[in-house]
């Protein structure tokens, strides 16, 4: 029989299935950070149980940790219970152990969801599983790769498999090529707004075509990161070189004896030709414009050349009830364009957009220029301490500062402002991150997904701006 | 696991589509090491005039009036309608915390973000997805009818309405069965502990490279 990827996955992953199809799923790799494990360690101890397998665990501090004031150690964390819930975290692994834990100040620590690929944690053909909902990024390594909720957690610890039953299949194909200034996240951003942010529930969306196979390590990790802001729990991507290629040489990749025998399996993690999908959709890349959100969901969302749309154009009374909502929540009137919208503070990072090559984009349009008056903060928050090494070698911290950016420590900072990075109330914000929820960026805050070309773009501006006029 | 089996409570309907889990429970509440206590803040946002923080008297907070939940009629409600895609975004199964801390039991709605939806299953609240047609009406009605009130029968898989009208809906068998009983999903797992060694002695020796 035919198989898709996920069908491939799916089935070299069954332990046990009841009658209804419900299955137990092994899990080749637990991701862990310190917001949705304490409960389920809690639990463990309750129980007296043991993680079944600790060597299948990676962990680390990013949701709560700062990303200034390092120097001053643990101390640095002036929210008591922040802090904490970072030391619960730390004696958790104490107690029961981890392949490896990143820990608040570590060099290698960083967002959960860049550190696993950049480790090599992640691979090929894994299931791989987070309390996070943006676990589906590792689906760029054709992995089955899921959010979930700390019941799971403790569930996936104490038995090393998950409870699930089958999605349906979703092809996702992007032909063509996309134009300058447009990047992953404007190809995941223009397919929200085509599907909506329910468009994928219950399905596993694989990504597939040209613009796709063109895409690196890293786009292909934003756009399957996204993939959770459509609906679907997994997004994934067929290995070819690219995967490969990435992987080779990361501390937790096969060793050298080991190499040449995963990569042969790998290469067969690919869906069958003709197999298939519940249901297709086809965006054509080279329409794609940088896109730019204006409400309260992913979905509400226009290319630059776009206005703020109004209420009245939506049918549905729901819909438009929510249009309405949103608006006034964004304090935004409709028709206008929204290269005329001011920005009062910047945002690049998140694991959708902190890695080197976003570090790259956003520096070559902030180099030589200067971030403009009116906006009071643009932050870079690298999404690993490896990725702010690495873009420290190649100067951009330099270049970002030299513009009047603040070039912060690693961590989630202000994607969901745990920690002390967050918007004022009023405040708007040009965010590279992935969810534009009422409140997500600090209570009252007003965010604007965009990609990081599109953010330093706007930062420059003071306004959101088509940086394919700056390019 | 907390049992489900029969529920007849007040419905209060919040008219919204796609409210996300920050909406649900506001991220700064999650950094609480316990899994109890969320209750006082569920949609702490859209309930109170002020900005709530971990360990506020929430008691002496200025409530919004116009809230669904803070309105006289609602008081008591234990089972909530809602739209499209509630319960998206973030993971947090604080989210169903909140929720069952507050009181609420059951959730009826179009759609169900996936990962929400199966959150509320490991604590006991029971999210049911009806047709748009007959969440319209069971909206229409809970609006108009000032203590408008449900029975739900998990076992029957039936939604009775007060003019008797009974709405079938639709659950996975396992996870009916395990939410009627109260199992421990963990201890019912751990049954095929023998199935899961197997596997797993399989697997080292198909691709070692996953096993340190």
């Amino acid at each position: 029989m035919l198989r898709t990827l996920y069908d491939k996955l799916w089935d070299s992953h069954v332990v046990h299935a009841e009658e209804d199809g419900t299955a137990l799923l092994y899990i080749d790799r637990h991701l862990v950070h310190e917001v949705t494990s304490p409960q389920a360690y809690e639990g463990l101890k309750l129980a007296g149980r043991r993680p079944w397998r600790i060597d299948s665990m990676v962990a680390t501090a990013d949701h709560n940790t700062p990303t200034q004031g390092w120097e001053k150690g643990i101390d640095g964390i002036a929210d008591t219970v922040a802090r904490l819930q970072i030391e619960t975290l730390d004696a958790n692994i104490r107690e029961y152990g981890a392949l490896s834990y990143f820990p608040f100040l570590d060099p290698r620590q960083g967002i959960v969801h860049v550190i696993g690929p950049e480790q090599g944690a992640t691979l090929p053909g894994m299931t791989v599983v987070c309390g996070d909902s943006h676990t589906s990024t590792h689906g760029a390594f054709a992995c089955l790769a899921q959010g979930i909720g700390t019941s799971e957690v403790e569930h996936v610890m104490a038995t090393q498999c998950l409870l699930q039953k089958k999605s349906k299949n979703m092809r996702v194909v992007v032909n063509g090529q996309t134009g300058k200034g447009v990047s992953a996240k404007d190809i995941a951003l223009a397919l929200i707004g085509r599907i909506g942010t329910a468009g994928g529930t219950g399905y596993a969306i694989e990504f597939a075509g040209s613009a796709i196979r063109a895409l690196s390590m890293e786009g292909r990790m934003t756009l399957c990161n996204m993939a959770i802001e459509a609906g679907a729990r997994a997004g994934m991507i067929a290995v070819d070189d690219t995967t490969i290629n990435y992987l080779k040489g990361r501390p937790f990749a096969p060793r050298e004896d080991q190499w040449e025998r995963a990569v042969a399996y790998w290469r067969t993690l690919t869906s069958d030709s003709g197999a298939l999908f519940d249901a297709s959709i086809e965006l054509d890349a080279g329409r794609i414009q940088p896109q730019v959100t204006w409400g309260t969901s992913p979905e509400m969302v226009s290319g630059i050349e776009g206005a703020v749309p109004a209420p009245e154009d939506f049918a549905d009374p729901v819909k438009r009830e929510g249009v309405e909502r949103a608006l006034q929540y964004m304090g935004l009137t409709p028709r206008t364009p929204l290269t005329q919208v001011k920005i009062d503070k910047v945002f690049i990072g998140s694991c959708t957009n902190s890695r080197i090559e976003d570090l790259r984009a956003a520096a070559g349009v902030a180099r030589g220029r200067r971030v403009a008056d009116n906006v009071k903060l643009a932050l870079v928050v690298p999404g690993s301490g490896l990725v702010k090494r690495q873009a420290e070698a190649e100067g951009l911290d330099k270049i970002f500062i030299a513009a009047g950016f603040e070039w912060r420590q690693p961590g989630c900072s202000m994607c969901l402002a745990m920690n002390a990075d967050r918007l004022e109330p009023g405040e708007r914000c040009a965010s590279t991150s992935n969810r534009n929820f009422e409140g997500r960026q600090g209570n009252g805050g007003r965010t604007h997904l965009v990609s990081p070309q599109m953010a330093a773009a706007a930062a420059i501006a003071g306004h959101f701006a088509d940086v394919r006029e700056i390019l | 696991m907390q049992k489900f089996n029969r529920l007849e409570g007040l419905v209060a309907p919040l008219d919204r589509a796609n409210v996300d889990t920050d909406a649900i429970i506001p991220k700064q509440f999650l950094k609480s090491i316990k899994r109890s206590g969320f209750g006082p803040n569920l949609f702490d946002e859209w309930r109170y005039m002020d900005h709530g923080e971990p360990g506020m008297d929430n008691l002496r907070r200025p409530l919004n009036p116009n809230f669904v939940l803070n309105q006289p009629r609602y008081q008591g409600a234990s089972i909530l309608l809602t739209r499209d895609n509630f319960g998206c975004g973030s993971s947090r199964e604080h989210a169903p915390w909140a929720l069952e801390d507050f009181g609420i039991h059951a959730l009826i709605g179009t759609s169900f973000a996936d990962i929400f939806y199966n959150n509320c299953f490991k604590n006991g609240v029971l999210p049911i997805r009806l047709p748009k047609a007959q969440v319209d009406e069971l909206f229409a009605q809970a609006q108009a009818t000032p203590g408008y009130r449900l029975g739900i029968d998990l076992d029957t898989q039936t939604v009775k309405r007060p003019d008797g009208l009974a709405l079938r809906f639709e659950v996975d068998q396992f996870r009916k069965y395990c939410l009627l009983n109260g199992f421990d999903d963990i201890g019912l797992t751990l049954r095929h502990a023998d199935k899961i060694r197997e596997f797993e002695t399989k697997r080292r020796i198909e691709q070692p490279w996953l096993f340190a």
